[in-house]
């Protein structure tokens, strides 16, 4: 990844235009044709560095909702409920902390009252109790890639 | 706002993303049999209305080098949490910044925020220096950083067709 890649990362972050032409204005803020831009982002495609380009839903406003969860797993039980919470196609993320709750997952379903049901199968299936922490607020974040 | 059937449709079409191509939008409305205006439209409507925040992208850090993935957790008396929410938001290395409920007496935090870095001494040493830059000596705080991660896809809204009608249309 080059100055070029982040500057692009960096405009796509802020959000690309819904309009014909969407890719001109980077391009020609950034000296490039559109074709090199395309290019590059397909590059970045390849290689995951970006995992998605598209739209960026508001799950909440989207009618759904999305959930931070975490969960006390004994060391000695951790893959397998690792396996059985990935098993739910509900958990987005999951990630092992060093923390008294060592496991994190997001929770995304389509209708908040799913949220419930979804946490309450996992805590059966995994016999761990399920600390859900819904968002409240969201502070701004700006472009953040050094370039 | 209610999607209709046409809105279900559409955001089918691109929540795994968008067309890299010079016209996105008219290669969608394309596959829908729709014009190029129509998608447009109904995209502006769907910003507009907060479903959809902006047309972006979801970098993956780990891939740029930044192995260190800190969860920094601060417990923040509730009239304090607007003021200081923003200023960790400002920090250049802080990637998201979240005001969560407590649960007492497992979890005692208020505000999260992620920390990348290239490295867990980067991180808290870049940690430090906020808690010092801002006054923050009195907040309790905690870092969790990440061991292994087993699952990162982006969040699908929409049941398509080769997906399971589980949560489908019935709802709409």
């Amino acid at each position: 990844m080059d100055s070029i890649d982040a500057s692009i990362v960096n405009h796509l972050q802020e959000g690309l235009p819904v309009c014909p032409r969407p890719f001109d204005d980077v391009a020609a803020t950034l000296g490039l044709s559109v074709d090199e831009v395309l290019s590059r982002v397909q590059r970045l495609l390849d290689d995951k560095v970006l995992t998605r380009f598209g739209p960026m839903f508001n799950a909440e406003n989207m009618g759904g909702a999305l959930s931070l969860c975490a969960m006390q797993v004994p060391a000695n039980r951790y893959e397998q409920v690792t396996a059985e919470v990935n098993a739910f196609p509900e958990v987005a993320h999951n990630y092992e902390r060093d923390h008294l709750l060592n496991m994190w997952f997001v929770i995304a379903t389509e209708h908040p009252e799913q949220a419930g049901d979804v946490i309450r199968q996992i805590e059966q299936t995994t016999g761990c109790q399920v600390y859900d922490m819904p968002k409240q607020e969201e502070f701004y974040i700006g472009l953040k890639l050094a370039v | 706002m209610v999607l209709n059937e046409q809105d279900r449709d559409l955001i089918a079409a691109i929540q795994g993303g968008l067309p890299l191509v010079e016209k996105p939008y008219a290669a969608i409305a394309a596959q829908l049999g729709l014009t190029e205006d129509e998608v447009l439209a109904r995209l502006e409507a769907l910003q507009t209305a907060g479903l959809i925040k902006r047309m972006g992208v979801v970098v993956r850090h780990r891939a740029l080098g930044y192995r260190a993935n800190a969860m920094v957790v601060w417990d923040i008396p509730a009239d304090e949490v607007e003021r200081i929410g923003a200023l960790l938001a400002d920090e250049t290395c802080v990637t998201l910044c979240y005001q969560r409920p407590r649960r007492l007496p497992a979890w005692g935090y208020n505000l999260f925020c992620m920390i990348h870095g290239r490295e867990r001494d980067s991180v808290l040493r870049r940690l430090e220096q906020i808690v010092a830059h801002h006054g923050l000596e009195d907040i309790p705080h905690s870092v969790l950083f990440s061991g292994r991660s087993f699952k990162q896809r982006g969040a699908h809204y929409v049941e398509t067709d080769s997906q399971s009608k589980r949560l489908g249309r019935s709802h709409g």
